[in-house]
């Protein structure tokens, strides 16, 4: 799976991606592989502000719930509605289907995240 | 974690197929091989196989065995030869000590096969209340289990069932039939026609010694009918689909069978047993919680544990719940006030804060 030039990764197995001055963001191949079949996500409201490690949107699979954290702070300004329907697409594709836009409090941000070298060393240790 | 659980005689072919391995009531089984939703597909409409080795098998016998049983359990276990009988165990107070089927092996023996995790529990119950002649063994050791379910499972087990007795067996055997010692392949079985998916099929005990090969013959026959392996995940979504109770979620210390929905398994006529006078108050309608099935209508998922509101009162809790993937709609079993369990009758249930609405519907949600 490509993972995007520029990807940004936390601990709790989310991405970000700067584009044009805002974030999307997302699961990682990692996490929706933990996951299992998606079969639902919650969505944010656009206009919600939300602080980096604030939960942000719900994932589920058929065999659990689980909390999605925002990598930055600012506000939502998009969200992607073709997972209201099509939930699974997180597990075919998950850095090309984001969740949501962000737009950023503070770019910088994005620095403390990891990236992808530290990414793939940091799930390894998770095994 | 490897180090404190069990495996089952399959590990190795679970592992090799690509299982996803977990802590099962401290057992290593699969949740699934490649997609709990392809899985659980797959068993509906062609054949699956699950690896259910962990369950616990205990064998009751002597010449007051009949009699003992007759009071342990709830239901009625005279049956015709070859009649498996599904039947809860109650405390005095109705609440469920295990769910089980019994299985007559000979005239004073008897086979009872419970939840893997409940099985020392059982065992002790059965020992506590041992009366006349009667001799308690643990031969959980002594038995491997593999569930083939599926509206292929027939025709798979044809296959394998070469001699023609064996073919003639498989005719005339119903669901809920079983027969002690048959031969599939060159691996002699017990064999069921029982299940916990909602569709046909077989359950088959062996010696753990002859797991694996039994396990490897299925999966090569059944390739060509479409067979797949399928893990707990998948199990679970079959039986909540089915409205199959999950002991420690439907049925429990406090969810008595007919709370449950289960009052056809309490059989008053048949005696005295243990539970016998809480259980048919509870039948004539004294009782204040009971299940009821219900379908979200707002989109949401319920899971176990959320609780339940009628008219803005919290009235219960969800029991099981999730996505289901053959009607494709988020479903679930709770726990609610009588009142509330009749169909039809709107809920709300609280997912992270929010309540959502649901409505009552009919048990079980699918039928074959």
């Amino acid at each position: 799976m490509e993972i995007y030039e520029g990807m940004k990764f936390t601990k709790e197995h989310e991405w970000a991606r700067e584009e044009g001055g805002k974030v999307y963001i997302g699961i990682s191949d990692y996490a929706q592989n933990a996951l299992g079949d998606i079969v639902y996500v919650e969505l944010p409201e656009t206009g919600k502000k939300v602080k980096a490690g604030d939960p942000i949107s719900v994932v589920e699979s058929v065999k659990t719930a689980s909390d999605i954290y925002s990598p930055v702070s600012g506000t939502v300004s998009g969200v992607n509605e073709a997972l209201a329907d099509s939930p699974e697409l997180l597990n075919e594709d998950p850095y090309e289907n984001y969740i949501a836009v962000i737009d950023p409090d503070d770019l910088s941000e994005l620095e403390d995240l990891m990236d992808e070298e530290e990414y793939r060393e940091f799930c390894s240790r998770e095994e | 974690m490897e180090n404190e659980c069990r495996k089952t005689p399959l590990y190795d072919a679970h592992v090799k197929a690509g299982g996803k391995m977990i802590d099962f009531y401290g057992w290593l089984l699969p949740v699934q091989y490649s997609s709990i939703l392809k899985e659980h597909e797959n068993v509906r409409t062609r054949a699956g196989l699950f690896d259910v080795s962990h369950m616990g098998e205990i064998e009751v016998s002597g010449s007051d065995a009949f009699e003992f049983l007759q009071y342990m359990l709830t239901n009625d276990i005279t049956a015709r030869p070859g009649k498996a009988v599904y039947s809860p165990m109650c405390y005095a107070d109705g609440g469920t000590v295990d769910d089980l089927i019994v299985y007559k092996q000979s005239e004073n023996s008897f086979l009872l096969v419970v939840n893997a995790s409940n099985t020392d529990k059982d065992f002790q119950w059965l020992q506590d209340n041992r009366k006349g002649n009667v001799d308690i063994k643990n031969r959980s050791d002594e038995y491997a289990q593999i569930a083939l379910q599926g509206p292929e499972a027939e025709n798979i087990l044809r296959s394998l069932a070469t001699a023609a007795d064996a073919q003639d067996v498989l005719s005339g055997m119903k669901f809920y039939r079983y027969v002690n010692e048959i031969k599939i392949g060159d691996v002699k079985v017990m064999l069921s026609r029982t299940g916990y998916t909602g569709e046909d099929g077989f359950e088959l005990y062996c010696r753990p010694d002859d797991a694996l090969k039994l396990w490897d013959m299925l999966c090569d026959k059944g390739a060509a009918f479409g067979l797949m392996p399928a893990g707990l995940g998948a199990r679970d979504t079959l039986r909540l689909e089915a409205g199959l109770p999950l002991y420690g979620q439907e049925l429990s210390e406090t969810i008595s069978p007919v709370m449950a929905g289960l009052g056809r398994f309490v059989k008053p006529g048949k005696g005295d047993f243990i539970g016998r006078e809480a259980l048919v108050s509870q039948l004539e309608g004294n009782m204040s919680h009971m299940l009821a099935g219900f379908g979200m209508i707002d989109r949401a998922i319920p899971r176990t544990g959320y609780e339940v509101y009628h008219d803005g009162r919290k009235v219960g809790h969800v029991t099981s719940g999730g996505f289901f993937p053959t009607l494709k709609k988020n479903m679930g079993i709770a726990l609610v006030e009588v009142s509330c369990a009749g169909e039809g009758t709107d809920l709300e249930v609280l997912v992270r804060d929010r309540k959502y609405a649901a409505r009552t519907v009919k048990l079980p949600f699918y039928k074959r």
